[in-house]
């Protein structure tokens, strides 16, 4: 229905160009992709890894970066017992190549664009896609203020420490562990409440584009909490990351 | 022909010829949703298929549960790539739900509680392929998961299996619904790897 014919993305290449550690468990792969269309800031890729007797898997991961000519970077995390993450995190080298797909997805996306005030909540690993729209907003030099709560285990498992701890004006980063913090940090260690989205979020009064990714519970908790305060349901995305996908 | 990783070789093969192309199996069951889980309660839920004429069918909760109850017993198969094999449904047939309702229509718009809606043909929906369903392995259907009720037919991507359904409206046209329009295939027929706009 007046839909233009869409062509179907094909896999390409991805070379593996350079590696960066973000954690003890996770790293971030720099991809060369021949051929890559562009993306938009929250989207994913399908790797499809094969082995030598020609059996493959695929996987989706979220791009952690805007698309920087034919360059992607995703972030991933071990997933114990997993199939593709422990090969894209130990075993992977330089010069290594899989295939990727896509992008895929254009609903949990950040447009520059876009005017409205953005909160960002990431529950561990589901700050992959939320980084990739800071880093946009950057990117496109946008003013729109962006805040940022990042809950995780402890400091040991901040991704994008150094860039985090720099975030540019307009752009406010709110770290909530739920198991150990830093010596004298003012908040006790526990799970997101309504406090910490009341405190470190927006008022619902200005209408924020609210992006929530992370494991299941961490996303129906905080989606919950964003509707207890009294944000649209319109405006909250969200996208789940669960154990399975390893 | 596919690029070989260096170093890979995988997992010991499970599924068999149970398991589509480009699928992995799971054992939990995990969920994906674009917003937040609505939570309706059964005395305020109601069921309904719209005809392309403009005639309503209806059931509330307490008609529903009296219908006919089938226990579906099926492989589903996710789009991010998980397959899920022998899970058990209970809930009524929509040949059930259809045995009254006059229609010529070719399209069904299925819509639900929050707004999420997906399309796909009425022949999908009928000859026991489909039914909307209230419970999973023998409990009561959860939020997350869709509850009170959600849509199942196995035989395509689960998220034309829309969760918190609340009706079918029948259409001449078929009308994209919320994931055809953001990238995914009209159709997501598992077997044929339909996961994409143009695959």
């Amino acid at each position: 229905m007046g839909r233009p014919p869409a062509r179907r993305a094909s896999w390409k290449a991805a070379r593996l160009t350079e590696v960066r550690d973000e954690t003890p468990t996770a790293r971030t792969l720099r991809l060369t992709v021949p051929g890559w269309p562009g993306h938009l800031a929250g989207q994913h890729v399908d790797v499809r890894l094969t082995a030598e007797d020609g059996y493959s898997t695929q996987r989706s991961y979220s791009l952690a970066a805007p698309a920087d000519g034919d360059v992607v970077e995703l972030t991933v995390e071990r997933v114990p017992d997993g199939e593709v993450s422990p090969y894209l995190t130990e075993i992977m080298e330089v010069g290594d190549e899989v295939e990727i797909r896509g992008p895929v997805g254009g609903w949990f996306v950040w447009r520059p664009e876009s005017t409205a005030p953005v909160l960002l909540v990431a529950g561990g690993s589901g700050v992959v896609p939320l980084m990739a729209m800071l880093r946009e907003r950057r990117r496109a030099g946008s003013r729109v203020p962006f805040r940022l709560l990042y809950s995780l285990g402890g400091p040991d498992g901040r991704y994008y420490a150094d860039e985090l701890r720099r975030p540019g004006p307009g752009v406010d980063v709110t770290y909530l562990y739920t198991r150990s913090t830093p010596d004298s940090w003012p908040r006790p260690a526990g799970r997101v409440m309504l406090d910490d989205l009341a405190e470190g979020g927006w008022p619902s009064s200005f209408e924020p584009d609210c992006y929530v990714c992370g494991p299941t519970g961490f996303v129906e908790a905080v989606a919950d909490l964003l509707l207890a305060l009294g944000h649209a349901p319109e405006r909250i995305r969200t996208e789940r990351f669960g154990p399975t996908g390893g | 022909m596919a690029i070989v990783s260096r170093g890979f070789r995988g997992r010991p093969r499970a599924g068999g010829d149970r398991l589509p192309p480009g699928q992995y199996l799971v054992e939990d069951f995990p969920v994906l949703s674009a917003g937040p889980t609505p939570r309706v309660p059964p005395d305020r839920w109601e069921f309904a298929i719209d005809t392309e004429d403009g005639r309503t069918h209806r059931w509330s909760w307490q008609e529903f549960k009296e219908l006919p109850q089938e226990r579906p017993a099926v492989d589903i198969h996710c789009v991010t790539k998980w397959s899920k094999l022998d899970t058990h449904w209970e809930g009524v047939s929509l040949d059930v739900l259809f045995e009254d309702v006059e229609s010529a229509a070719e399209y069904a718009l299925v819509h639900s509680y929050g707004g999420y809606t997906t399309n796909l043909p009425v022949e999908d929906l009928l000859d026991g392929k489909a039914w909307i369903v209230h419970s999973f392995d023998g409990e009561e259907l959860s939020p997350v998961h869709g509850g009170p009720a959600r849509l199942l037919v196995p035989h395509l991507y689960f998220w034309k299996s829309a969760k918190w359904v609340r009706g079918i409206r029948l259409l001449n046209e078929d009308w994209p619904g919320f994931w055809e329009t953001a990238g995914y295939h009209e159709y997501g027929d598992p077997w044929r790897e339909q996961r994409y706009e143009g695959d």
